[in-house]
């Protein structure tokens, strides 16, 4: 059976049908990662007992839309009883003794969990070479990164393993890596989603998000996973509506800005090339487009590598070896055994931004660095809310270029934050952001880049919609699978 | 030369609530290690915190009744330090923006009244404990969690007796709002210490010193005395005052180093992410203010003013919260505010220093006392007998009316029975009416006591004296 192209809808039709069963369909699924995973190596850890969950659900009969569905999920989401490392030796041996809210909803749902996709350690990264479990590949091409850090979910579903798989978003690790495996991935606006059970990196731009072939399966899961949580405080008591069945393609009347400053220099011209194209279909399709300025954009990178490390080094603290976790060994004091654990544990560019965020936090550099970084992230957002008030949607690309070779940047932090420049204003300002399927530069993916108001994600699926169902990306078969075929 | 001293206190106040400040496991003291705790108190990767409004409105309780002011938006910062005992390695505090500020208190130290100041007070959590066995370290995460108020007040304080009239009046003031139950003994209030001295005349404040280890408010005051004297020596010696940490000993009354500050720490505070910054409702702090429990101030003078209690009992009825509670409830049956009083600075509180329990632990209540105390004022039983009622009321909790009717403890007051007892003993006792004749008036003694043995006991000694005197008198 061949479902590689299939929705959620159609899935979930064949399954109430009796046509085929949420077990042959997960069995299914698990050879085709097993088979691939030599090359992708896109999971920490693949559940090998998923038939067996599946089974169960088929015994109790297809419920929801999403009853039966193989889903991956990322591994920094908590699973109880299922190792959840967020790729870092630290927590190497973490057995949960709880679940992330998210994923309690899923299993609610009656969704199969495939297993625990490869991320860049603590999700600090854009390429998923920082994890201690090695890099995943481009499912498009597998010399080249699949982005990061959500990169372990980005490649099974592109690979048409996954159907939907979750992701989270500090900076762009949702819709980078879509941008560079071509599928689509949304961040959901800040407070939409529970990050209870979620492994903190910066808990103020910290958003789960879901990724997936089509607009309409994330929408689905999305609706699943999102509402309020008592367990966090952060999250909106704003009712979710049905952003799947409100799916509206019809243009006319939006309006969407495109700052000119995502039109940087820096940026590959063959990306912008097929942004252009993409904001044509819009035009044609009755959307209106204009340019406007957003001229804090060139501090945002500072910003939020100060807020985020800041943060970070922070939430990291509790990685000590005293309670759980990875704990060195030979140790002869308290004082050693901290110093011991940490070192050994964790990766560089996580040591970097704890070192990072522990100076920006000091005594002598909080006012330069935090509460400056604070304040003109007040700014920022102030700016983008204006550009919202009188648009619909704000468009450009998501990343300065498509996936860039394994290797090339990992010795160059500057170049590989930089990176995230286009991705980092909706973190900022909490904003919905989504990466969708634009088309091809050199054979590469290229995604188009939606942001909306606070809590408008039907925008924001709706013409992420419109332009699936224009281009229909979805059915395009990776290279590199062609190739393997 | 002589020196004036400059003392600052830090004061930290459990609040008195069923559940921890920001993760939902209980409190109590004294339960199995580890027992009250989940993943947050554990600080496992992806738990969050969230905020226990009812500690929140503890803390606010506490701070006006400092009179203090009450921050409007506020927000809970994160102090990061690294300890085995702090499992997310950062305490959630209020830094920048604690939740009053600029209360004060008055105490009143040889005759002389003064204010002092509270300089802020911030809701906070505590850590766990660290046990050392052996040569294995123990962690209990129990106390983890659990809603402190620490109370900062301004360097107003001059000598160790005003330290020492500080925390019995806030204490007092603390444990009056019922906010926390501020027993030094069980950690539920703990105090800090900076002291420091300068030439008397100086401009400049003296290097200050923090003390710890101070368990009792009498070991503040030793402390800081001991600590005015090492200074001075020093200082007159030529010497200099080194910044640091000093523990008191409580067997020897000296302080002993146990570090040298070297600069401040750096706990890198920020503001929690995790928790959004929050309005005060003004509306909700007046309807707190409302609710107050009336301070030990008002009820000292209200005894004093309205029941017609003397100062000095006034003063001990309000040195607790129940005891105060306790009387106040006693007189809603109609007893005699004297009386009871009498009872509860006599008895009641000899029977407490005597089983070392205290007022709540017993089976007394207000409505028995009261109503014991009633049946002496109308005369139905003794004051003899009303010892053997409250022995068995105060230890297993009977119903004095009912029991003074069944064990037959009724006093007799009618003249038609004693009179004919009376005359008998007369009859009986020749000497002691000629005793009396010749001016001895232990006769009288003599004969009450005849009496009284025949009647068990029972006989009211008002109108056995009556009859007697007119039998003598008579004779």
């Amino acid at each position: 059976m061949d479902y590689l192209n299939q929705s959620i809808d159609s899935l979930h039709e064949q399954l109430v049908n009796k046509e085929i069963t949420s077990e042959e369909l997960t069995k299914e699924t698990l050879q085709r990662i097993h088979s691939k995973e030599d090359k992708l190596n896109a999971f920490v850890t693949i559940n090998d007992d998923a038939t067996k969950d599946a089974a169960k659900v088929d015994a109790d009969g297809i419920k929801g839309r999403l009853s039966g569905i193989p889903i991956a999920v990322k591994d920094n989401i908590l699973t109880k009883g299922m190792l959840t490392t967020a790729s870092s030796k630290i927590l190497s041996n973490f057995m949960p003794i709880y679940s992330a809210t998210v994923f309690e909803k899923l299993n609610q749902a009656g969704a199969i969990n495939l297993g625990k996709t490869n991320l860049d350690e603590f999700a600090m990264g854009s390429s998923t070479e920082t994890s201690y479990y090695g890099t995943s590949h481009n499912a498009w091409d597998h010399t080249k990164v699949p982005g990061g850090s959500s990169g372990g979910s980005a490649t099974t579903v592109a690979t048409g393993d996954a159907i939907a798989a979750l992701g989270t978003d500090t900076g762009g690790s949702i819709r980078q890596p879509s941008s560079f495996n071509g599928i689509f991935g949304i961040k959901p606006t800040y407070g939409r989603v529970s990050r209870w059970g979620v492994v903190a990196f910066s808990s103020s731009l910290d958003e789960v998000g879901v990724m997936s072939k089509r607009v309409e399966d994330s929408a689905e899961v999305l609706q699943t996973i999102a509402g309020h949580d008592d367990h966090d405080a952060t999250t909106s008591e704003r009712e979710v509506t049905d952003w799947r069945a409100n799916l509206n393609k019809d243009m006319h009347g939006i309006k969407i800005a495109v700052p000119k400053e995502f039109w940087h220099e820096g940026t590959d011209p063959k990306v912008l090339k097929t942004i252009d194209e993409a904001l044509d279909t819009y035009k044609k399709l009755g959307a209106t487009v204009e340019e406007i300025s957003l001229p804090t954009l060139k501090h945002a990178v500072e910003v939020y590598y100060v807020i985020a490390s800041s943060e970070a080094s922070s939430n990291l603290q509790r990685y000590d070896g005293v309670r759980y976790g990875y704990r060195a060994k030979d140790v002869k004091n308290i004082k050693q055994l901290f110093v011991n654990s940490r070192s050994e544990g964790f990766g560089d560019e996580v040591k970097r931004r704890i070192m990072l965020g522990t100076f920006a936090l000091s005594a002598g550099a909080y006012d330069a660095y935090f509460k400056k970084a604070a304040q003109v992230r007040t700014i920022f957002i102030n700016e983008l809310n204006d550009v919202l008030s009188k648009y619909d949607l704000i468009a450009g690309p998501v990343t300065t270029s498509t996936a860039f070779g394994i290797g090339e940047k990992i010795d160059d932090p500057l170049a590989m934050y930089m990176n995230d420049i286009l991705t980092i204003p909706a973190n900022l300002a909490g904003l919905p952001a989504a990466s969708v399927p634009a088309g091809l530069a050199d054979g590469m993916p290229v995604g188009l880049q939606l942001m909306a108001k606070q809590f408008d994600e039907q925008s924001i699926f709706n013409a992420a919609y419109a332009l699936q169902e224009e281009n229909k990306f979805y059915q395009q078969i990776p290279t590199a699978l062609k190739e393997e075929d | 030369m002589n020196f004036e001293t400059t003392i600052g206190l830090e004061v930290h106040v459990e609040l008195k609530t069923n559940s921890k400040m920001f993760s939902p496991s209980p409190v109590a003291y004294g339960a199995e290690p580890n027992s009250n705790t989940n993943v947050i108190d554990f600080g496992f990767p992806g738990t969050l915190p969230s905020v226990n409004k009812g500690g929140y409105r503890l803390g606010v309780m506490v701070a006006l009744a400092l009179n203090a002011n009450i921050e409007q938006h506020t927000h809970f910062d994160r102090k990061n330090y690294f300890y085995p005992d702090n499992p997310k390695a950062f305490q959630l505090t209020q830094h920048e923006k604690p939740l009053g500020h600029d209360g004060w208190l008055e105490i009143e130290v040889d005759g002389q009244k003064k204010k002092i100041g509270i300089e802020e007070l911030h809701v906070e959590e505590d850590a766990g404990k660290n046990t050392h066995i052996g040569g294995s370290s123990f962690v209990d995460l129990n106390r983890q969690g659990t809603p402190l108020v620490e109370i900062v007040s301004k360097a107003d304080m001059h000598s160790p007796e005003e330290a020492y009239a500080y925390l019995e009046k806030l204490r007092q003031i603390v444990q009056f709002t019922g906010a926390s139950d501020v027993k030094m003994e069980e950690g539920s209030m703990r105090v800090d210490t900076n002291i420091s001295i300068t030439p008397v005349g100086s401009d400049k404040l003296g290097t200050k010193v923090e003390l710890k280890n101070l368990n009792s408010f009498n070991h503040v005051r030793t402390g800081l005395a001991y600590e005015e004297k090492r200074q001075a020596a020093i200082l007159k010696q030529g010497g200099e005052i080194g910044q640091e940490t000093r523990r008191f000993d409580e067997k020897t009354g000296e302080t002993f180093l146990m570090r040298v500050k070297s600069g401040a720490d750096d706990y890198r505070y920020f503001p929690e992410p995790d928790l959004p910054s929050f309005e005060i409702d003004p509306a909700w702090v007046k309807e707190i203010q409302a609710d107050l429990p009336e301070p030990a101030e008002n009820r000292r003078a209200r005894y004093i003013n309205e029941l017609g209690i003397p100062e000095y009992d006034a003063g001990v009825l309000t040195d607790t919260k129940e005891m105060s509670d306790f009387f106040d409830e006693a007189v809603k049956y109609d007893a005699n505010p004297k009386l009871i009083s009498n009872w509860l600075m006599g008895e009641v509180n000899g029977y407490l220093n005597d089983k070392k329990v205290g007022l709540l632990d017993t089976k007394l209540t207000p409505e028995h006392l009261a109503k014991m105390i009633n049946l002496i004022s109308d005369g139905t039983i003794s004051s003899k007998i009303a010892k053997k009622v409250f022995k068995e009321t105060i230890s297993n909790g009977t119903e004095p009316e009912t029991w003074v009717k069944d064990k037959g403890l009724v006093q007799e007051s009618d003249p038609a029975v004693l009179k004919p007892m009376i005359i008998d003993v007369l009859d009986n006792n020749q000497q002691s009416i000629d005793d009396f004749k010749n001016g001895k008036d232990r006769a009288v003694g003599f004969l009450v006591g005849q009496i009284m043995k025949q009647t068990h006991g029972q006989a009211n000694p008002k109108v056995v004296n009556k009859i007697l005197m007119e039998e003598l008198n008579s004779r």
